[in-house]
């Protein structure tokens, strides 16, 4: 049974926000971790990239197989967390304390779109 | 799970061990059971198993059982001593493959065959074969869904079935094998493997392949799924039919030349490969390998350093055992020389790497 934390927004596509202020601070599920396997390489945007909800970001990639980010809300990269680039098992090792980019918001009504840790649970079997 | 889905012996073994079930080749087949990784450095360093018991035997027998082989399999089966293993492959009359296989020389004074060929091809292999076989007095046997097959592959591969199965396998060298009896059924054992280290091969009956494998996994030999196989065979320089070998790729445009015996008579295929070989084939497979931890996957697009595109991407890691991102490619000929500049488009970015050799990792076979 994979991990759920309270109080965070989630989407279908697994990635969970973490919201401060205009900023979103985004990053993967326990169990889109889980479902991943090892996980060997993030690629990840640069700082001043404009994301679009929805619309993918950057990619995990397992031994096996590569996954899309996709940016739950719309807006500009703040901050990517450089340091997945040489500790990608971080993301394995605690999923939600791996925060992945931030971003500025642009559109803060996109988060009523997002679900509540209640509603993810039902999708994330 | 599908209903037509097919499952070997071992199917119930691997639920119980909680493993990662997926389709391949039509059968639901474990792909991991802890993770790919320690599964993978398992076979490098100790043993695993492997569940191979999808895999497919044909038995070829009868007056003309050798003109038979020697007609459809690219390697040369003439005079092949009693024991012995050959690889080779199947061809179509244009050089395209049917199937990469293994063929044994059987151990019985009259000349027979075992041709162990791939679950994803047993249907269209053993219709191939009979198709093939008009003019020839041979009797073609597939046989099987009365086989199990599990491989024991890693450096401690002798000890493990010397220790646990009380097989003395230490006579055996590579790509020879020996038989016996285990529960009263016939079982064959033999030293090849698809993982680039030393290891063996069991073909027993369905219930005996069960007691192997529980007495294997008892022992505490890792369980390895279809996800560590296909990274080790991999770095092992290995094709995988339906990737790097298929209809449209024959052997001479995939580097095993040396498996294709062009001075015998005749074989099916053999004009179109004198020709590639004569005349050179549009496109090569290749080894590449980039300067980042991105990974190339089956299905990019490979370039030059100006953005022409020149090949695509059949399969590709992060190499587990080498910690290097490399990949097999099918690149056009005039870009398949080692050390030419390649880049492989990954998503939105590219990243430049150069043509290295395909046996990424130094192979530890028994020879």
């Amino acid at each position: 049974m994979s991990k759920i934390v309270e109080g965070l927004l989630y989407s279908e596509s697994h990635e969970w926000v973490k919201v401060d202020g205009d900023v979103a601070i985004i990053g993967v599920t326990d169990f889109a971790q889980a479902e991943m396997g090892d996980i060997t390489y993030v690629d990840l945007p640069s700082e001043d990239d404009e994301v679009g909800q929805g619309e993918d970001f950057g990619a995990l990639e397992s031994v096996k197989a590569s996954s899309d980010l996709y940016s739950p809300v719309s807006g500009t990269v703040v901050a990517v967390n450089e340091e997945l680039e040489d500790a990608p098992e971080k993301i394995n090792e605690d999923a939600f304390g791996s925060w992945i980019i931030k971003v500025r918001m642009s559109d803060k009504s996109e988060l009523e779109s997002l679900l509540n840790a209640a509603a993810y649970e039902q999708i994330a079997k | 799970m599908d209903e037509q889905m097919k499952t070997t012996c071992l199917h119930g073994e691997h639920i119980a061990l909680g493993a990662k079930m997926s389709p391949f080749a039509g059968f639901d087949m474990p792909i991991q059971y802890s993770s790919i990784t320690d599964e993978h450095l398992a076979v490098r360093g100790k043993a695993g198993v492997f569940d191979v018991s999808h895999m497919g035997e044909v038995f070829v027998s009868g007056p003309d059982a050798e003109r038979f082989v020697n007609h459809i399999f690219t390697n040369d089966v003439r005079g092949m001593e009693k024991g012995k293993i050959l690889y080779g492959m199947m061809l179509y009359p244009d050089g395209g493959t049917v199937d990469d296989l293994l063929v044994y020389r059987e151990l019985s004074d009259e000349v027979k065959y075992l041709l162990v060929v791939n679950a994803s091809n047993i249907e269209k292999d053993y219709k191939w074969m009979l198709d093939n076989a008009s003019g020839f007095d041979v009797k073609i046997l597939n046989d099987s869904d009365n086989w199990g097959q599990v491989a024991v592959q890693g450096p401690e591969s002798e000890k493990v079935l010397a220790e646990v199965l009380g097989i003395d396998a230490s006579d055996l060298s590579f790509y020879t094998f020996k038989e016996g009896v285990w529960n009263g059924a016939r079982m064959i054992v033999s030293r090849t493997g698809y993982t680039g280290e030393d290891g063996f091969e069991i073909y027993t009956s369905p219930d005996g392949t069960v007691d192997i494998w529980r007495k294997l996994i008892a022992a505490g030999v890792a369980p390895c799924g279809l996800g560590c196989r296909d990274t080790l065979r991999f770095e092992a320089g290995l094709p995988l039919y339906g990737d790097e070998l298929s209809e449209s790729i024959s052997p001479v445009m995939a580097g095993l030349g040396m498996f294709c015996k062009l001075d015998k008579e005749e074989f099916i295929g053999r004009d179109a490969l004198a020709k590639q070989k004569a005349e050179g084939v549009a496109r090569k497979l290749v080894g590449i390998e980039i300067h980042d931890r991105a990974i190339p996957r089956a299905g990019y697009p490979v370039e030059t350093p100006d953005g022409v595109e020149v090949g695509v991407v059949t399969t590709g890691y992060h190499s587990i055992s080498l910690d290097r991102s490399i990949c097999f490619a099918l690149v056009d000929s005039a870009s398949s020389a080692l050390g030419t500049p390649l880049q492989i488009r990954i998503r939105k970015k590219t990243f430049p790497g150069e043509v290295v050799k395909k046996r990424f990792y130094q192979t530890n076979y028994k020879k």
